[in-house]
């Protein structure tokens, strides 16, 4: 029974990392680390961070993330070498660019074209024509 | 009703119908598209097109006894295929045949053994066939992550110059060799 709670006592927390001797000893520079991997894609398992992966290339891309942290790069240093080596895909979060502005501009868009459609509608039902005078003749009858 | 309204009114019903039909012919184009491999939701599109290969230097992966680096494709004067293979990799085996085709052509294929033990990679090569001019071994895989490798196999076809003019992941099959590597041949000769 003690060796039991001895070993629970033991017992770590569940880390985002699949190992703790991954982690970096300085608690800032790892917290780092792990901000910067949660906007990184793991190219294997496609729609977890490299943070939650257990694939080797995941692995690997949050070694190579903390040997870039510990060197002094910045965040956006680290962000632009993983994005020359697999494109804007690794990021979790797209850059505004030529290529994604229809991405990033699509709710606007549907906005503006709802709000045209409003108008277009409003205008429309805004002024009904006059009755001619055969209409209003017409009226007439049949009151 | 007048005939203004008349046409607004066939108008308000057909544009449903236009919307639904410019949908399925989308959907038709996309499904035809991923079935040709040009729409891969999934593919993780290569930055080192139109790129110079990055600087590396790997060890030898036996049988070859020099290994090779970017200094060598340099001075290859010629195209050459950079095949990322693994003697773990199930698609490579499919692919051993095409890359063997290949070399009977002519087509200079260097491979880099990807996260492989030289013996496992070595007896792959005996079992499969051994297309390679030159072979290496990247057993940390770091080159590869350079390359922008995210899985094998992986082909990187570099002109005289040391550009990457194409990239391909997953494994060559006949079809993507002669409906995209060939051109490239032809064009880059």
């Amino acid at each position: 029974m003690r060796t039991l709670l001895l070993l629970l006592l033991l017992a770590g927390p569940a880390w985002a990392v699949s190992s703790p001797s991954e982690m970096l000893p300085d608690r800032a520079q790892e917290q780092r680390a792990e901000r910067i991997g949660e906007q990184l894609r793991c190219l294997v398992c496609q729609n977890q961070s490299i943070e939650d992966s257990e694939a080797d290339l995941a692995r690997d891309l949050r070694g190579i993330v903390r040997s870039r942290v510990v060197a002094g790069d910045s965040d956006r240093q680290v962000i632009a070498w993983m994005q020359a080596r697999y494109g804007d895909f690794v990021r979790l979060d797209p850059p505004f660019r030529p290529l994604t502005w229809l991405l990033w501009s699509s709710p606007v868009l549907a906005l503006a074209v709802g709000a045209g459609a409003v108008l277009a509608g409003r205008r429309r039902h805004a002024a009904p024509a006059p009755l001619s005078d055969a209409e209003r003749a017409r009226l007439a009858d049949l009151l | 009703m007048s005939e203004a309204v008349q046409l607004r009114r066939r108008l308000l019903l057909l544009t449903p119908l236009g919307v639904a039909a410019a949908g399925g012919v989308a959907f038709l184009a996309m499904l035809r598209g991923m079935q040709s491999g040009n729409f891969d939701p999934r593919g993780v599109p290569s930055p080192l097109v139109g790129r110079r290969i990055p600087d590396f230097s790997l060890p030898a992966q036996p049988p070859d006894g020099v290994g090779f680096g970017s200094a060598d494709l340099l001075a290859a004067g010629r195209p050459v295929l950079v095949n990322f293979f693994a003697s773990w990799c199930v698609p490579c085996v499919l692919e051993a045949p095409v890359l063997m085709q290949l070399k009977e052509a002519g087509v200079p294929i260097w491979g880099v053994a990807y996260k492989d033990q030289p013996d496992a990679a070595a007896q792959f090569l005996r079992a499969n066939g051994d297309p390679y001019a030159r072979l290496a071994r990247d057993e940390p895989g770091r080159v590869a992550i350079d390359f922008g490798v995210y899985g094998v196999p992986e082909s990187y076809f570099v002109d005289r110059s040391g550009i990457v003019r194409w990239r391909w992941a997953g494994g060559l099959s006949a079809d993507t060799v002669s409906q995209e590597l060939q051109p490239l041949l032809r064009k880059y000769a």
